[in-house]
């Protein structure tokens, strides 16, 4: 059966049987391992990906259940050579240690962000509730994510880079 | 962890599906978000040879109201309860209960209408819908019934939906007078099944309760509506005296077991410390609601 959708922006699809899990198109038929299978029983997060912008399980979705869907992995963050704000927040904040969770948890933090653009800590807290990090590193990954929040609303007061006046460049 | 081959369809259209049930409704499983079904599909305790991907229906994944009632269509998802506003404040108890469903990922994913179906006697929005006198509504080629929730439930994850049937959405009476209602949970930490959970939904006339629903999560074969609890409490004006009574009634209904989570007479005790906090909160949410 044809799975088709739309990953990271690209048309991507290819034949599998009906049974074959999103996590497992994705690492397998797409070769997209940044997708993490942690404990297989929709407990721990680590599989999350982005469904048309929302973030879920991706060990308890059939491939051929979101055809038509958009899907962002964590491969999809980083535009070129350029982190997101959420990745620059984990790096920065040194938001991972042994890095297992750590692309679901940015995703969950994109998203927040995107739907929430200033969480409070307990809102950020709330919406990882489904991440589990065993190395504990709550704390930084919190941290990761409000840096990441002040980066992003840093970035929309500042003026556009079209706005400034022209004849003022190095 | 990948489950046994099956047939997979996702029909377009409600004739089509119930169609293929007629059909072939004896092997198939029905999914709507799949946060149950594809967690026991990768274990193997379920085997269908069809599973019917009722997803892509349209018209089902909306929240209306129509001749009195709140409709909860097949699709609508945890989450959509937990950020509707407008439901909120008409029914605090339904966003109180979503809030507390599994986690923020699963809400994202998981339907109403498919937890109820599901019948997992752990499963929080079948006390709810018991608390709240709601009904399912079950269509096949033959037809549409409603059946009310009390009589929905069978045993663990049995209910009085036939192979032929698709449950297409829940209909909740909207209170006609100040009404409140509370959702307690324990659980050992987020996505963990409740240890004890009570729903509890009051309806007032003038300084009375005219009506009470209570329904009970974990502490039985099927969630649990306490009858002689909601007696005890209807056309009474509310007291402490009252509230206790009810709540140790409640207690009396609970059938619990001894497991990992506590034991039978721990879980016997929650029942009724939550009956009792649910029952205080709810009167005064109906009390805000007539101010």
């Amino acid at each position: 059966m044809k799975a088709s959708m739309r990953v990271n922006g690209v048309e991507r699809s290819a034949d599998v049987e009906p049974r074959v899990l999103l996590a497992d198109f994705l690492r397998t038929n797409l070769a997209l391992t940044g997708t993490h299978v942690g404990c297989d029983t929709t407990s721990c997060g680590a599989c999350t990906v982005l469904l048309d912008g929302e973030p879920v399980k991706s060990c308890t979705l059939l491939a051929v259940q979101v055809s038509g869907r958009d899907i962002t992995t964590v491969e999809g963050l980083a535009q070129g050579a350029t982190l997101s704000p959420v990745q620059v927040g984990f790096h920065e904040e040194h938001g991972l240690q042994c890095g297992f969770c750590t692309p679901g948890m940015m995703l969950v933090g994109t998203a927040l962000l995107e739907r929430n653009p200033d969480p409070t800590e307990e809102q950020i807290r709330w919406a990882i509730s489904g991440n589990i990090c065993r190395c504990t590193g709550y704390m930084n990954i919190v941290k990761a994510i409000q840096h990441a929040a002040k980066a992003k609303q840093a970035a929309a007061k500042a003026p556009a880079p079209e706005a400034v006046a022209a004849g003022g460049g190095e | 962890m990948f489950p046994a081959a099956f047939d997979y369809r996702s029909p377009a259209s409600l004739d089509e599906a119930l169609a293929v049930l007629a059909e072939r409704g004896d092997d198939a499983k029905v999914m709507a978000g799949g946060q149950s079904l594809i967690p026991l599909l990768k274990l193997r305790f379920a085997q269908p040879a069809l599973v019917l991907d009722i997803g892509r229906l349209p018209n089902l994944n909306a929240v209306t109201r129509h001749d009195g009632n709140m409709i909860i269509g097949a699709l609508v998802r945890h989450v959509d309860i937990e950020r509707d506003r407008d439901l909120t404040r008409a029914v605090p108890l339904l966003a109180e209960a979503a809030h507390w469903i599994a986690d923020p990922l699963v809400r994202n994913r998981g339907t109403v209408v498919g937890s109820v179906c599901h019948a997992d006697p752990s499963g929080d929005w079948g006390s709810v819908m018991l608390a709240l006198n709601a009904e399912v509504v079950a269509r096949s080629k033959s037809g549409e019934r409603k059946i009310p929730v009390a009589e929905f439930f069978q045993g663990p994850f049995t209910t009085a939906l036939r192979s032929d049937e698709i449950a297409t959405e829940i209909r909740i009476p909207i209170p006609t007078g100040a009404a409140g209602g509370a959702y307690n949970k324990l659980e050992r930490k987020v996505g963990d099944f409740a240890t004890v959970a009570v729903a509890v939904q009051v309806e007032m006339n003038g300084k009375k309760i005219a009506r009470a629903g209570i329904g009970l999560t974990s502490v039985g074969a099927t969630n649990i509506k306490a009858i002689e609890a909601e007696k005890a409490l209807a056309e009474r004006e509310p007291s402490d005296e009252v509230i206790r009574d009810a709540a140790r009634l409640a207690a009396d209904a609970a059938e619990p077991k001894d497991d990992i989570r506590g034991s039978a007479a721990y879980k016997k005790d929650v029942v009724r410390v939550f009956v009792q906090r649910g029952l205080h909160t709810a009167l005064s949410r109906a009390q805000e609601a007539r101010s």
